[in-house]
C-alpha cells in the first residue's frame, strides 16, 4: 500500500459559542474563542489518499482529480467563509478543528473512487491539529 | 469510540534544554566513538517540539476532545516546568540513570502525559532538531496507530 498527500490552505472565520450554555460558561470554556465577533484562521489541510499503484500510470488517483476534489468540497465550501454561518455540514455543531475535520472526512470520503481516504488532517494553526482516521483502521499507516 | 471514524487531537509544545550523552557503562574511547560530538563533556542543546496526541469522544456541546486550556495546563505541570530551559542530565532525575537520547525523552513523556484524565494518550512525537524526530505510542498496542 502506498499513501499519498495533498495539502491545500484556506482561511476562513469561526466563533466557539454554544447556546445551551450561559454567557458565563461560554466564556469559562471557550476563552477568546467565544469573541462574538468571531475570529479566523489560515487553515491547512492534509489529505492521504492509501491505495496501490496502477501498473499502468504508476499513480494511486490522479492528483490532478484530487485537487479538484478538494477545490469542489472543500475550497468553495469553506475557504473565505465563516465557518459557523456558511457551511451547512457545521449547522449546530462549534467549529473546532475536530468537528472541521469529521465534516470535511465525510465530505471526501465518498468522491474518493480510486483508492482510499486514510487520513485528513487539519491544521487550525502550526501548533494545532485534528486527525481523523476510519474507525478500526489500523496498521502500518505513517504521519 | 464511536462512529465510522476516530477523531485525534494533535498540539505541539517546545521546550529548549541541553543534555549530554554518555554512559557510565561504556569506557570514554567508547563513549566517544558511539556519541560522537554528542558526548563533549560540557553539553550542548536543542530547542525541542513535543507534538502530542490525543484521542477521545468529540464531546457534543464544546466540539471538543479536551479542553485546549486543561492540555496545555497539564503538559505546562508535567512536562514543561521541569524540561524547559534545563540540563536533562541534571534536572531531570530520570536521566541521572539513563542516557538523555531523544528515544528516551519521548518514553519519558510519555509516561509523564498517560495519565491526563480527560483523553486517551496515543503518541508522543519529539522533534529534537527540524531533521530528526522520534515516536513513541507506548507498549502493548497503547496508542497503536490507526
Amino acid at each position: 500500500m502506498v499513501l499519498l498527500t495533498r495539502k491545500i490552505e484556506f482561511s476562513a472565520s469561526h466563533r466557539y459559542h454554544n447556546p445551551n450554555l450561559s454567557a458565563e460558561e461560554n466564556q469559562r470554556i471557550f476563552g477568546k474563542c467565544n469573541n462574538p465577533h468571531g475570529h479566523g484562521h489560515n487553515y491547512t489541510l492534509q489529505v492521504t489518499i492509501e491505495g496501490e499503484p496502477d501498473p499502468v500510470t504508476g499513480m494511486v488517483l490522479d492528483l490532478k482529480e484530487l485537487k479538484e476534489i478538494l477545490e469542489r468540497e472543500v475550497m468553495q465550501r469553506m475557504d473565505h467563509r465563516h465557518l459557523n454561518y456558511e457551511v451547512a455540514e457545521l449547522a449546530g455543531q462549534i467549529p473546532t478543528c475536530e468537528n472541521i475535520a469529521r465534516v470535511i472526512w465525510q465530505l471526501l470520503e465518498p468522491k474518493i473512487t480510486e483508492g482510499r481516504l486514510h487520513r485528513v488532517r487539519l491544521y487550525e494553526s502550526p501548533d494545532l491539529f485534528a486527525d481523523c482516521y476510519r474507525n478500526g483502521a489500523n496498521g502500518a499507516g505513517k504521519s | 469510540m464511536s462512529g465510522t471514524h476516530k477523531i485525534e487531537l494533535g498540539r505541539r509544545y517546545r521546550f529548549s534544554a541541553s543534555h549530554r550523552l554518555h554512559t557510565p557503562q561504556l569506557s570514554e574511547e567508547e563513549n566517544s566513538r558511539v556519541f560522537g560530538k554528542c558526548n563533549n563533556p560540557y553539553g550542548h542543546g536543542h530547542n525541542y517540539v513535543v507534538e502530542v496526541s490525543m484521542s477521545g469522544d468529540v464531546d457534543p456541546a464544546t466540539g471538543m476532545i479536551a479542553n485546549l486550556a486543561d492540555l496545555d495546563a497539564f503538559v505546562e505541570r508535567q512536562v514543561l516546568e521541569e524540561f524547559d530551559h534545563k540540563s536533562l542530565n541534571e534536572d531531570v532525575s530520570v536521566f541521572r540513570e539513563r542516557v538523555p537520547t531523544t528515544e528516551n525523552l519521548c518514553i519519558e513523556i510519555f509516561r509523564r502525559l498517560k495519565s491526563f484524565p480527560k483523553a486517551k494518550l496515543e503518541r508522543i512525537r519529539v522533534e529534537e532538531t527540524g531533521n530528526n524526530s522520534f515516536e513513541y505510542a507506548g507498549e502493548n498496542q497503547e496508542g497503536k496507530r490507526p
